[in-house]
């Protein structure tokens, strides 16, 4: 098993290593020592492996990622799996702002809290944050779901397109656009996949309630005016 | 026997309420809505018309035309890239979108700048294939959007355009309507079929400058700092744009005046925020020159670029190369008058045409319409492009000669002077036939 120490190598060489890697690899768990914040660590990667990083970590950790499984041992800083395609980036710690910003595919986990911005502009992520979340989160999302065991703050899901957002805490405010649903049997079970994915199997479903968008801001009407 | 005619003056407009104000309270009224519109400012502004060129005379000598080389290559990204672009012309084409542009468009985008080995840029909808296969340089933007923006795509572009602004509305993010939302472009998006779309205009995971050398960072990190990567902003605080994307690393500098186009956006947006493309030269020069950064880290200029004495007088100011996008279009056939009739029917005549945004273009240009792309012949657009571009190299060299230079980066403000004295002033070159650099000498 791969161990890079960044105390000892730079960040560089740890991605550069991880950009080599081949389809099949044999080399399908990597330990990362000594994160220390940086910035960039496991970003890019494409390849079907497991990277266990032992420490906090900077901006970006695991920004794009493919394929990979990454667990963060640790807090995670700004854009933490932002604009992931597929995989999985589990933070066992909190993560700052703009968590899985614009990300396309694959799971983000965040055990602790989230701050702001999180799932902003997400594009078919899903997102579980067992913590809460902070204000503008899921701002214009598009696409997939983000679902959030405590509260999330102001204006959550302003501008929304057609994510979906379950939480089972208080809302503060919804922004423009963003709506309660009500939750169908199929909006149940695919929340129910969305914890298994996670590893939730004992949450009560009926504690969450559904977040949308309206679609009245779809089409510029001078009616609405008072929402842009 | 009848009355005497009444003596009457001639029926005066006011210059504060001409035709065009009028009307646009009179739609304002009717609608309840702004005004939208492609292009970029076509109010008149100072622009580089207000500079001439001085020439060889006694204490300066020409080059012979046609036959001393006067080299024209530009090389992007030497700063950090590992694999910098080459280009064989300073001229670009700018970021326009699938979605803002038919496919037919971009494809002969590609083409006519492949031909003449220069870079195309992708826009505010991600990359498609065609545009990858027909573009031998193909520069990816990284918009506050990112729709479909991915690493696969990342990695097969040759440089990378962080877009933090443009000229026809700094601070302002994409707008592409409903109309034009098709079902490819909707897919490229995520985003539903025919809704009005407009995209961010801050991006979602960096604030700041402190913020941006990190998001270079990962860029970098993420192409194992192979591509270039460029800041583009609209210009409007050039001096510190310029000197704050340095510091935060970037390889390229690409700042946009605002006759910049704009596939649509505000009127009002268009022609009053930002400023215009002469005044943002000199400071983002400057600020290059104050870093030690001039020539190491390039600057490329675009708004308003329609020929090679606009190129000469970008790059004696100080700039590496310029971008084109209006322009180009036009070479295409956008604004064609062979299509009159047809502009009539929009309720505009051919030279006058900007509601690209409605997806209605006769030209097949600005438009999602199969039946209206399909009129734009991709070869033969491609080939008007490529001999625009031809030309527009021919005279930025001949002028080059014109002034001594054997290579056209040679040129340089002291071969300029300006007919009026804001030009003077906003170029900081002396007005023709003084010593007077307004601004810099007391009169």
């Amino acid at each position: 098993m791969p161990v890079i120490d960044l105390e000892r190598q730079t960040v560089r060489e740890l991605n550069a290593a991880l950009h080599r890697l081949v389809p099949d690899t044999n080399e399908t768990l990597w330990e990362v020592s000594n994160s220390n914040g940086k910035h960039a660590i496991g970003t890019g990667v494409d390849a079907p492996i497991e990277i266990d990083i032992n420490g906090h970590v900077g901006y970006y950790c695991g920004g794009m990622n493919k394929q990979a499984s990454i667990r963060i041992h640790g807090n995670a800083g700004t854009g933490v799996a932002e604009n992931m395609m597929s995989g999985v980036v589990h933070v066992m710690g909190d993560a700052s702002q703009s968590a899985g910003a614009t990300g396309h595919g694959g799971l983000l986990i965040v055990d602790g809290d989230a701050a702001a911005r999180c799932g902003i502009s997400m594009k078919g992520i899903d997102i579980i944050v067992k913590g809460s979340i902070g204000a503008m989160s899921a701002f214009m999302a598009q696409a997939g779901n983000l679902v959030v065991f405590g509260d999330a703050g102001e204006a959550l899901g302003d501008s929304i397109y057609e994510a979906t957002i379950f939480v089972r805490g208080k809302v503060k405010s919804l922004g423009a656009d963003c709506i309660e649903k009500p939750m169908a049997k199929e909006d149940k079970a695919r929340l129910a996949a969305l914890l298994h994915r996670a590893g939730v199997e004992d949450a009560n479903l009926d504690e969450f309630r559904m977040y949308g968008s309206a679609r009245r801001l779809y089409n510029f009407h001078i009616d609405n005016i008072a929402s842009y | 026997m009848a009355a005497p005619k009444p003596i009457r003056t001639e029926p005066r407009f006011s210059a504060t309420f001409d035709r065009y104000t009028i009307s646009e309270i009179q739609r304002a009224a009717a609608t309840g809505i702004y005004d939208i519109r492609g292009g970029g400012a076509k109010r008149r502004v100072p622009h580089f018309d207000d500079l001439l060129f001085l020439g060889a005379s006694i204490s300066r000598y020409p080059l012979e035309g046609y036959r001393e080389k006067c080299g024209t290559d530009v090389v992007l990204g030497s700063r950090f890239a590992k694999k910098p672009i080459h280009l064989k012309t300073p001229v670009t084409i700018a970021g326009m979108s699938f979605g803002a542009l038919s496919s037919t468009a971009k494809e002969a985008l590609g083409r006519g700048a492949s031909a003449v080995g220069t870079s195309t840029t992708t826009g505010d909808g991600g990359m498609t294939n065609e545009e990858r296969a027909h573009s031998s340089l193909l520069v990816y933007q990284y918009l506050p959007s990112r729709y479909g923006m991915n690493p696969d795509d990342l990695r097969r572009a040759d440089a990378i355009e962080i877009v933090v602004g443009q000229g026809a509305k700094p601070g302002g993010g994409g707008m592409l309507l409903g109309q034009k939302i098709s079902r490819r472009v909707a897919e490229m998006r995520t985003l539903p079929e025919g809704i009005d779309q407009r995209s961010a205009s801050r991006h979602p995971d960096w604030t700041g400058p402190d913020d941006l050398e990190i998001k270079i960072e990962e860029l970098r990190e993420i192409t194992d700092w192979e591509k270039p990567i460029y800041v583009k902003v609209g210009a409007s605080r050039p001096y510190y744009d310029t000197a704050l994307a340095v510091k935060a690393g970037a390889d390229v500098v690409v700042i946009d005046g605002m006759q910049g186009g704009t596939a649509a956006t505000q009127e009002v947006f268009i022609e009053n925020v930002g400023i215009p493309t002469l005044a943002a030269v000199r400071p983002a020069v400057e600020a290059l020159q104050e870093l030690g950064m001039h020539r190491k880290v390039q600057l490329i200029i675009s708004g308003g670029i329609r020929n090679g004495a606009d190129v000469a007088k970008a790059l004696a100011l100080g700039a590496d190369a310029v971008a084109i996008g209006t322009a180009a279009l036009i070479a295409l056939g956008d604004n064609n008058p062979a299509l009159e009739s047809e502009y009539n029917k929009l309720g505009t005549t051919a030279g006058a045409y900007d509601d690209w945004h409605e997806g209605l273009d006769p030209a097949g240009i600005t438009t999602q319409d199969p039946e209206l792309a399909k009129r734009l012949d991709p070869v033969v657009a491609g080939r008007r492009l490529a001999n625009f571009l031809s030309v527009l190299t021919l005279e930025t060299q001949t002028i080059a000669r014109a002034c001594g230079k054997n290579h056209v980066h040679n040129l340089e403000p002291e071969d300029l002077v300006a007919l009026t004295v804001e030009a003077a002033a906003i170029a900081r070159v002396p007005l023709v036939g003084t010593n007077w650099t307004p601004g810099r000498d007391r009169y």
